[in-house]
């Protein structure tokens, strides 16, 4: 089975589906949920039969002195607001408002209220976590690979395949964000974050096995070597990947509640990008960067 | 090939058994058979977080300029207060922990009335001089006092209860610092007071000499000082055997008589019961289904192997959920997530070893030969990647304890700690079930047991 010999192609699919993805993202724009930006997202439930739609609620909020709620409804039949940050007396104004106008019990499903300055802090934090956990582990595959000739080219090939599995949970999200209405929350920070650890999982057992097919196959040119050794684990990728992680968060995915059904569709995509990667981007970058394929980029055609 | 085949199934049945234990007991005791007092005790019952259970999760911050300096003894104060004074509200399992520097978050199950707790937490405390005679009370124990803060009477009290009368109370007290005694061996605490409490003051003191004047912050006791003088000048010292640290806590506790930082709300987040349990019931069957497929998967494409596997992810399930119980970490729903995709790393744990085993055996080495070589040679990346895979959980963890993100801390941890229990068990459960699975069996055709 040649794997490499395709690389281009490979190389090709993964920078349409970052692009398209991230296309759409860029023309919805970010919605970053409140954990973010700060804000309140009530969610309630009135009796059945009775309920308030979006015209009824917007004047209530605007007694609070609220004036930029937006009203969506569930499909529980549940009625979620977003608006700026409420304080506990605005709360209860709005509460009261809406019993009144609806003559309805309200249950209160969700109550969420951060305020400015901490969603400010979590996006920065969260970068700093994201850029120190990558920083860590290229380290830890440097030194892990120390033996090797060109460690450092390990460490920066994971890191390239983590970057596309970023991309590609980017771009998944961004089709969420177009067609389902999907918001980054820290809970999708948690699936990113995960994701990562997990695509240096697989970018390192490939690796491993090119770190000990070197030591046997010493006069193998490195391309072949490289190959054989994907090929050795393919087995294993596909079993892990498909068999069980993707099983276990498919269900999650489809039984597992509203709650964790955006989470588990992020990390069910990001893993198995980050299989993905670790087979057809990083392993072949690691041969590119070997042949410095780059020269011919410009020159001659590439032979893909 | 393993020696001591022995020693390890039992130490797998031994951990295996008191994993069990844990997992289906409510409470661990053990008493002292000779006089049948409780030597340790531990509760067990399982913490459900806020997102399947319900409730209500406040995040306080200190409300003081951005780059003032907050020192973590009086943030650790502040929560202690905290945790005081919301610990009547509700099922009484609320938690409440100082989240980085500036920070607390409350966890309040089963309530919503975000009212009742804020004015609970924001409350000023009460600070009251009582004379308790010749009564030494234990420090951090709950006195009935005659005082009552609108002035009406306080609810007769049942019997047999002792009421202690308030002499003061804290808004008495002009000011409050830390000095060392002329020693310098000791720190006291000395205080000011205004001048109507100089007099209340003055004649108690003179007329109470050797009796002990019991300090109470919200009813509990801080401090039990004993009256060597009579305070007469409108100010004193209280000495005992306080260290620096002790003495400013204290020191503190008496000058705000409450927060020694003020705090504001910066976060509420209110999960209503209803959603909480359906979280739970989903999630679970959820899990539930997922294993039953890569149970089936393991069987029907390992094979013994296969089984052997399953068996072992028993294990570890019953070892981690244990763990989880004794040190009474709180299950939430990214905890569950994170729990299955421990799962996942174990199963590829051992997948990576059957692989090699497979490979091995192909390449005409003998049963026992592959499983050695098999084990020696996934090891590498087995390491290395699950290396990888925790120095994100413990950057994740860090990132969700500062922001009081408990969701994120849930799913961390759950995490970490499942990766290091699949380690286990893939290295050492796995290989010792096959082990003995293989002599007790002797297979004579090895290539259907093992799916070749």
């Amino acid at each position: 089975m040649n794997i490499l010999g395709k690389r281009y192609y490979f190389f090709a699919l993964s920078t349409i589906l970052i692009v398209s993805g991230l296309a759409l993202l860029l023309i919805k724009g970010v919605p970053l949920s409140i954990d973010f930006t700060g804000g309140t997202l009530l969610e309630v439930q009135f009796e059945k039969g009775k309920s308030l739609d979006a015209d009824s609620i917007l004047p209530i909020y605007e007694k609070a002195e609220i004036a930029d709620a937006q009203v969506t409804t569930t499909e529980t039949g549940s009625i979620i607001i977003r608006s700026s940050f409420l304080t506990n007396e605005a709360r209860d104004i709005v509460l009261k408002g809406m019993q009144e106008k609806s003559g309805s019990e309200i249950t209160v499903i969700r109550f969420d209220s951060v305020g400015p300055s901490i969603g400010k802090q979590v996006t920065q934090r969260a970068a700093i976590a994201i850029a120190v956990a990558s920083i860590l582990v290229v380290l830890f595959i440097v030194w892990s690979f120390r033996k090797v000739e060109n460690a450092f080219r390990y460490g920066v090939c994971a890191i390239l395949a983590m970057l596309h599995d970023i991309a590609i949970i980017f771009s998944i999200t961004g089709i969420g964000v177009y067609f389902f209405e999907w918001q980054i929350d820290s809970l999708f920070l948690t699936a990113l974050l995960t994701v990562i650890g997990f695509s240096m999982q697989d970018t390192i057992v490939v690796f491993d096995r090119i770190r000990e097919n070197s030591n046997i196959h010493r006069r193998l040119e490195f391309e072949k070597l490289v190959n054989h050794s994907i090929v050795q684990t393919l087995q294993r990728s596909i079993n892990t990947q498909l068999m069980t992680v993707e099983f276990l968060l498919l269900s999650l995915a489809l039984f597992g509640g509203v709650t964790l059904q955006e989470f588990a569709i992020i990390l069910l995509v990001g893993l198995l990008s980050g299989t993905y990667s670790s087979i057809f981007v990083a392993a072949p970058i690691l041969v590119l960067w070997e042949k410095r394929e780059w020269r011919t980029w410009f020159g001659r055609k590439a032979e893909a | 090939m393993i020696r001591n085949l022995t020693n390890r199934i039992i130490l797998v049945v031994v951990i295996l058994a008191f994993s069990l234990w844990v997992d289906f007991s409510t409470q661990v005791k053990i008493l002292n058979p000779m006089t049948d007092e409780t030597l340790f005790s531990q509760d067990l019952t399982p913490r459900l977080g806020l997102d399947l259970r319900g409730g209500l999760q406040v995040l306080l911050e200190a409300d003081l300029p951005e780059n003032a300096k907050i020192d973590t003894a009086s943030m650790e104060i502040a929560r202690d207060i905290v945790q005081q004074r919301t610990d009547a509200l509700g099922v009484n399992e609320n938690v409440i922990q100082v989240a980085g520097e500036r920070r607390i978050v409350g966890e309040f199950p089963g309530l919503e009335d975000t009212e009742a707790v804020l004015a609970t937490i924001q409350q000023t405390g009460l600070l009251e001089f009582v004379d308790t005679g010749d009564f030494n009370p234990e420090e951090g124990s709950i006195l009935v006092t005659d005082y009552s803060p609108t002035g009406d009477a306080a609810a007769t009290p049942a019997d047999g209860v002792n009421v202690f009368h308030t002499i003061m109370t804290g808004a008495e007290l002009e000011s409050v610092n830390v000095s060392q005694d002329t020693l310098g061996t000791n720190y006291i605490i000395n205080f000011v007071l205004k001048s109507n409490g100089s007099k209340i003051f003055a004649d108690h003191t003179s007329a109470n000499r050797g009796k002990f004047l019991t300090i109470l912050l919200d009813k509990r006791v801080i401090s039990a000082p004993v009256i060597n003088d009579a305070i007469t000048g409108g100010s004193g010292s209280i000495s005992g055997r306080f260290t620096y640290e002790s003495a400013n806590a204290f020191a503190i506790q008496l000058r705000y008589g409450s927060l020694p930082v003020p705090l504001k709300v910066v976060e509420t987040r209110i999960i209503g019961p209803t959603l909480g349990a359906d979280s739970l019931n989903k999630s679970l069957v959820a899990g539930l289904i997922g294993m039953v497929i890569v149970v089936l998967f393991m069987i029907i494409y390992y094979r013994l192997p296969g089984i052997v596997a399953v068996l072992s992810i028993m294990i570890y399930a019953a070892i981690t959920f244990a763990i989880f119980k004794w040190f009474h970490f709180t299950l939430t729903l990214p905890g569950i997530a994170g729990f299955l995709l421990s799962t996942g790393t174990a199963l590829d744990s051992n997948i990576l070893i059957f692989e090699r085993m497979k490979e091995e055996l192909r390449s005409g080495r003998s049963l026992i030969q592959a499983m050695d070589l098999g084990w020696t040679r996934a090891w590498s990346s087995i390491r290395d990647s699950n290396l990888a895979a925790i120095i994100t959980s413990v950057i994740l963890f860090w990132f969700g304890s500062s922001f009081g993100a408990t969701i994120v801390k849930g799913f961390s941890l759950t995490l970490a700690l499942g990766v290091l229990i699949s380690l286990f068990t893939a290295i050492y459960v796995t290989r010792t079930l096959l082990a003995l699975f293989l002599r007790s069996f002797k297979p004579q055709n090895y290539e259907r047991w093992f799916g070749i």
